[in-house]
């Protein structure tokens, strides 16, 4: 047993996000106002304030904490650092523009700070309590950002929608740890890895399968992706690009964990559901997105393949297939937000658009936007040398080091239908006939844009901090 | 007959399958939809209540305790979010909620 003292310490970003929220909150409620007023800067000071924690705190030796349910290792640490990048760039970016759209509510920040907080105890759970604990912050606090558009039909439709699924997929998630908890025996991660000890039985095979599909719902993959683009669609944009960056590293990460640390006794089991799920998302990802005309549900449809592709590492299930994951899950995380900075900028005479037309001609009336746009796609279409390619690089490579060699080559081959769209929105902005020019955006979505898509650009020059990194956080995991 | 522990995974079994066909198969209001989502996590709590007395282990008891309270507040936000569609659209059937095809 450990001081409290000590548990605390490795669960400091955690107790700054928990009291942080807390504190907004109060303060929310005596300032007597609706609009959000400064609160958005206070919740991204308390987010930054997690996030030095989380990097101050790297060097520690890994810990299990409150009984065995809360686990602090360099992989977590990884993936929290990007968890909150994610929720800190949607936060400043956001600001303006839910402002312009008259639904700057002094909750948004606040229920963000709260869905991060769930994202950080999903990463570090340790067992399914946690899991389902974090799980269900994230969740529930998703919910209510998906409809905080209340006057708008679109936006509570998606809320609705989005809470329905979810409630139907935490369900299937927690029939699936019953029924783990009941044939294994124990609800820690480690217990059940030594109750399967490599002959799985029928009733942990079920609670496997429920305990994806839940999970499954969370990083939306098929055949659990059909909220995806509705929700996507009906979500005012600032929360699109959240729901788009950081809870997906949350998903990702927990399934990592789950896979790695309580069903290594089990490979043949998980693989196939997982190579199942990576090949129908890339192939989903890549064929329904040609047909939309709405950027944010192309955006959603991209970000269905992207889950594949990174699915395609976790399926070869080694450590050089996390590493591959990590990487893939922080490049990902930089072009959705700088993508996502550029369709917050796409607004005529005060009005917010999204249709992939209002973008013709961008090349001429925006120059500096069309090209660091353009790179952005060619990122995500995964052109080299464009840190995109490497992304899948590291994903198909470990795929093929496992044998998984025609998984890597239906990849590779939907990686290039998908490129038809991205280029696509390339060719229309830089070859058809200027659309009415957008406002002048505002400077943190011109300086989110400018930066990632340099970043993207300039990947390959030095590129050994990120992977280096990932290596590290892949290796706490074996 | 003695019941044991099969009886209880088959009921919950049954109350789970009630619950999904219920959200899946309803065309009518998303009241009811509700209703079955209480339905999957009450099967969930009796299986893991089954197992605990099962195994002599409480952890499965505090799991259903920790249920409980979520499922109170997940019932609580979607009761709120089903209010802001209803102000919108007048309406909560759910063949209405298809204003975004998909």
């Amino acid at each position: 047993m450990n001081s409290l003292s000590l548990e605390l310490a490795h669960a400091l970003p955690e107790a700054i996000l928990a009291l942080g929220a807390v504190v907004l909150l109060l303060i929310g409620a005596f300032r007597g106002r609706d609009d959000d007023g400064p609160m958005t800067e206070l919740a991204v000071v308390v987010l930054g304030a997690a996030l030095v924690a989380v990097v101050l705190g790297g060097h520690r030796p890994a810990g299990v904490v409150f009984d065995d349910a809360f686990i602090d290792d360099s992989f977590g640490d990884f993936m929290k650092g990007l968890s909150l990048t994610g929720s800190i760039v949607v936060l400043l970016m956001s600001g303006g523009f839910l402002r312009q759209s008259g639904v700057d509510k002094f909750e948004f920040p606040i229920l963000v700070v709260l869905a991060t907080l769930g994202m950080l105890m999903l990463i570090s759970a340790n067992g399914l309590i946690a899991l389902y604990l974090g799980l269900e912050l994230m969740s529930l606090s998703l919910y209510v950002v998906a409809a905080i558009s209340r006057d708008d039909a679109r936006a509570s439709e998606a809320g609705l929608k989005y809470f329905v699924l979810g409630a139907l997929s935490s369900g299937m998630l927690l029939y699936g740890a019953s029924l783990l908890y009941g044939f294994a025996g124990s609800v820690s991660f480690a217990g059940i890895a030594a109750a399967i000890g490599g002959h799985p039985n029928m009733g942990v095979i079920f609670g496997l399968v429920f305990l994806f599909a839940g999970l499954a719902f969370k990083m939306s993959v098929v055949p659990f992706h059909m909220w995806t683009p509705d929700v996507y669609e009906g979500a005012p944009t600032p929360v699109t690009a959240f729901f788009a960056s950081a809870p997906k590293m949350a998903a990702v990460a927990v399934s990592t964990r789950v896979i790695m640390t309580a069903f290594p006794g089990a490979v043949s089991e998980w693989q196939q559901v997982i190579v199942f799920m990576a090949l129908a998302s890339m192939a989903l990802g890549s064929f329904a997105a040609i047909n939309q005309s709405n950027i944010k549900r192309l955006m959603a449809y991209s970000s269905i393949g992207h889950m594949g592709f990174a699915l395609v590492g976790l399926a070869a299930g080694t450590e050089a297939g996390v590493k591959g994951v990590a990487v893939y899950m922080a490049i990902y995380l930089v072009m959705t937000l700088g993508a996502f900075a550029a369709i917050l900028s796409m607004r005529v005479n005060g009005k917010a658009v999204e249709k992939i037309n209002d973008l013709a001609g961008l090349a001429r009336t925006n120059p500096a936007m069309g090209f660091f746009f353009a790179m952005l796609m060619f990122s995500l279409a995964g052109v080299p040398p464009l840190a995109g390619f490497f992304a899948k690089f590291y994903v198909f490579m470990a795929a093929v080091d496992a044998k998984l060699y025609w998984l890597a080559v239906i990849g590779i081959l939907t990686s290039a239908v998908a490129a038809f769209y991205y280029l696509r929105i390339v060719k229309v902005m830089y070859f058809d006939e200027p659309a009415p020019a957008f406002d002048r955006p505002s400077v943190t979505q011109r300086v989110v844009l400018a930066v990632s898509s340099l970043a993207m650009l300039l990947f390959w020059i030095y590129p050994a901090p990120l992977v280096d990194a990932a290596a590290a956080a892949a290796h706490s995991l074996f | 007959m003695v019941i044991g522990l099969e009886h209880y995974l088959i009921v919950a079994a049954m109350l789970f399958t009630l619950g999904v066909a219920g959200i899946i198969l309803n065309r009518k209001n998303v009241i009811v939809i509700l209703m079955s989502v209480e339905l999957i996590l009450l099967s969930v709590n009796l299986n893991l209540v089954a197992f605990s007395a099962q195994l002599h282990d409480l952890t499965g008891q505090i799991f259903a305790l920790f249920i409980l309270t979520v499922a109170a507040a997940e019932a609580a936000i979607g009761l709120a979010i089903l209010v802001t569609y209803f102000r919108n659209r007048g309406t909560i059937a759910v063949e209405d909620i298809n204003m975004m095809k998909g």
